[in-house]
């Protein structure tokens, strides 16, 4: 990995978003509580945990897709709920970027795929000259053919097709920060494991840091400099890869771990597995442990042992 | 037919015909299901996965059948009408579709999502309909009240529970569930992957399709596997066959590549696959791993036949008698 600079790209502060939905009275979900961590350049930072738990509204408000309820969001000091020119915002965009879940979503189902590339020069790179062979040559590292994807429409490609655009897409732009959630849930192991090597070099050879938001923990555990763990929208453990992996402290961690699907070695049949039961847990977990908050347990490894 | 298949897909191609000409998803594709198993079908994104599903349940254009049969307990389900076959759907059988997730209307509560979705199947969800749909939300540990909430207030293990109730709520003897458990955390993938296994043998379900690219789930739940490249089908045999002594070259390369936890890339490069899939419009003869393939020959451009290693183990490889049984990587 790349040297780790002590000055982050990105510090995430004290971020909560809740929402509120309900047509006849208001219900409120707190998506995110209480969310701190921060990015440097040439890692790559995993964040796993249950569905539901907050992962991609972390994302989506790191993307200014989302306004946070409460918390703070600096991109190289700035806070960017204080971008407010269009110049500023563009830059942001254009160091910043997503790749989400659902890549159907991402595009204009009546767009081909080479306007689709078109626009991303016309807003961002006016400037570049050689726009078809930087693209060819983008779409040829994520191991795309050109000459057949550039002139098909979205529909017409498969979901592991359309992830692997957004992130030629993302190539093309030089971007500081990616955030890719679930970017390869779609791949098999032979072809995510070049793409997944492919942002590794990109990491170290340009120093950008990636948000890989994973349910595969083997992935995660191959890929990541750093693990986050969340569960309903707190991070409840968070540090050096090996270290949360070899001793996981939180109720929520252990259990994540206890279910990975290994080749090999079967889940226990005559294990009644409930994943709510751990709710119980964790519960237990907090009372035992009341009034420790965040505890760092080694040197990069915190965990979350009580909330209030 | 043997007595205990349930499905038996003979020959079958399926073509999306678009205006540059045929795009070859599924061409010449064999298995079949046998009466109360979970088979599992793995391969690369885009090779033609969920176009099977769709050729088999819900085809509409560009995709079109070209050839050969699927015959359900005899029955060709290829030669059946809409009308025939809307009979047979949800209440013999049923798909899950994959992003079903997605596709749940974010207005609408849970419970007029089942009333739409059975209605279009000609059920009418009286009260007993309903009884019994609790009945099953209590056995995935869900509680009935679901039914009053919106999708967004579910997690994605509980909103694909849900899915899964309402896709077996008639018995179904065959379902095919495409990617139910890739959207899902792992914990919630164990208790999906589980259900579909404690949905048989409970007799709620018959047999079961299971897509999935991830061969690590197809491990835990599968009796038998088939992988697929290309739209074709390369080999296909019990689980721990092809798991531990996979013949085809695509299949050796595809476990070669699975990560393990344990193995960080700092300490060692796992390599995927080298080169693109092959562009399914207008596609030739010939094997479609060939131009990745480290054995390939001048006979590789001829497609390859299908030949038994021993009667539950089948390959399409013109090779695989030098290759041998050895992982490779
Ligand atoms: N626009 C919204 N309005 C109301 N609630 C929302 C909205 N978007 C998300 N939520 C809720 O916020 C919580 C967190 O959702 P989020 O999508 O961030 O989870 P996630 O961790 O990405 O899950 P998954 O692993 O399934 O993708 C969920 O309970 C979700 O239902
Ligand atoms: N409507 C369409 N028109 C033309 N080609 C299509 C269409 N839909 C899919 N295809 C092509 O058919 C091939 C098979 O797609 P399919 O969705 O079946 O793949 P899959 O194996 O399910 O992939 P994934 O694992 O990504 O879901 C792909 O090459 C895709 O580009
Ligand atoms: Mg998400
Ligand atoms: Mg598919």
């Amino acid at each position: 990995m790349a040297e780790v600079s002590k000055e982050p790209i990105i510090s995430i502060e004290n971020l909560t978003k809740i929402f509120s939905s309900g047509v006849f009275f208001r219900e409120y979900t707190t998506a995110v509580k209480d969310v701190s961590f921060a990015m440097y350049p040439g890692t790559i930072l995993s964040l796993i945990g249950e569905s539901g738990s907050g992962k991609t509204t972390i994302g989506r408000m790191m993307l200014k897709l989302l306004r946070p309820t409460s918390g703070s969001i600096y991109f190289h000091g700035k806070d960017i709920a204080q971008l407010r020119s269009r110049a500023e915002r563009r830059e942001y965009y254009r160091r910043v970027q997503g790749i989400f879940q659902d890549p159907f979503s991402s595009f204009n189902p009546l767009f081909r795929v080479d306007r689709v590339f078109d626009m991303v020069y016309d807003v961002f790179m006016p400037e570049v000259r050689d726009r078809e062979a930087r693209t060819r040559e983008a779409l040829m590292r994520v191991n795309l053919n050109p000459d057949r994807i550039l002139s098909h429409f979205p529909h017409q490609l498969s979901g592991g097709q359309l992830q692997r655009l957004l992130i030629a897409r993302a190539l093309l732009m030089d971007v500081e920060i990616l955030v890719a959630d679930e970017l390869i849930s779609m791949l098999d192991a032979s072809t995510r494991m070049g793409i997944l090597n492919l942002l590794v070099d990109i990491c170290r050879d340009t120093g950008m840091s990636v948000l890989f938001i994973t349910h595969d923990l083997a992935l995660g555990y191959y890929v990541s400099d750093y693990t986050m763990i969340m569960h309903q929208g707190r991070l409840v453990e968070q540090g050096a890869t090996a270290e949360v992996y070899h001793n996981p402290v939180h109720p929520y961690t252990k259990m994540l771990f206890r279910s990975v699907p290994d080749i090999g070695r079967r889940w226990d049949p005559k294990e009644k597995f409930i994943p709510e039961q751990v709710t119980m847990e964790i519960d237990e977990f907090y009372a035992e442990n009341r009034g420790r908050g965040m505890v760092s347990v080694s040197p990069e490894h915190l965990v979350l042992m009580s909330v209030e | 037919m043997a007595a205990d298949v349930i499905l038996d897909v003979q020959e079958l191609c399926a073509y999306y015909r678009i205006l540059k000409g045929d795009v070859k998803a599924v061409d010449g594709v064999t298995f079949q299901v046998r009466r109360g198993e979970i088979l599992g079908i793995a391969g690369e994104s885009g090779c033609g996965k969920s176009t099977l599903a769709h050729t088999l349940m819900l085809r509409k254009p560009p995709l079109k059948h070209i050839s050969g049969k699927a015959l359900f307990l005899g029955q060709d389900i290829m030669a059946m009408g809409a009308e025939e076959f809307r009979k047979l759907r949800l209440s013999r059988i049923s798909i899950i579709p994959q992003y079903a997730l997605d596709a749940l209307s974010p207005t609408k509560k849970i419970g007029e999502f089942v009333t739409d979705l059975v209605r279009e199947h000609g059920i009418h969800p009286d009260r007993s309909f309903f009884a019994k749909v609790e009945e099953r939300m209590r056995f995935v540990n869900l509680d009935p009240a679901v039914l009053g909430k919106y999708p967004i207030e579910l997690s994605g293990g509980m909103k694909q529970r849900v899915i899964m109730v309402i896709s077996t709520i008639l018995n179904p003897e065959l379902v095919i569930a495409d990617e139910i458990t890739s959207a899902l955390d792992v914990s919630s993938q164990r208790f999906a992957a589980t259900l579909l296994v404690e949905l048989r043998e409970k007799g709620i379900i018959g047999s079961a399709i299971f897509i999935t690219h991830d061969l690590a789930i197809l491990y835990q739940i599968a009796d038998r596997l088939l992988i697929m490249y290309g739209g074709h089908v390369v080999e296909t045999g019990p689980v721990e066959t092809i798991v531990h002594e996979p013949r085809h070259p695509y299949t050796q390369a595809l476990l070669s590549s699975l990560p393990k936890v344990g193995v960080q890339i700092k300490d060692e490069r796992l390599e995927g696959i080298k080169g693109t899939p092959p562009e399914l419009l207008e596609i030739g003869p010939g094997c479609r791993f060939r131009e990745r393939c480290p054995y390939r020959t001048k006979q590789c451009e001829q497609t390859p036949v299908t030949e038994n290693i021993d009667p539950d183990h089948s390959i399409a490889c013109w090779h695989y008698q030098e290759i041998g049984g050895e992982r490779v990587g």
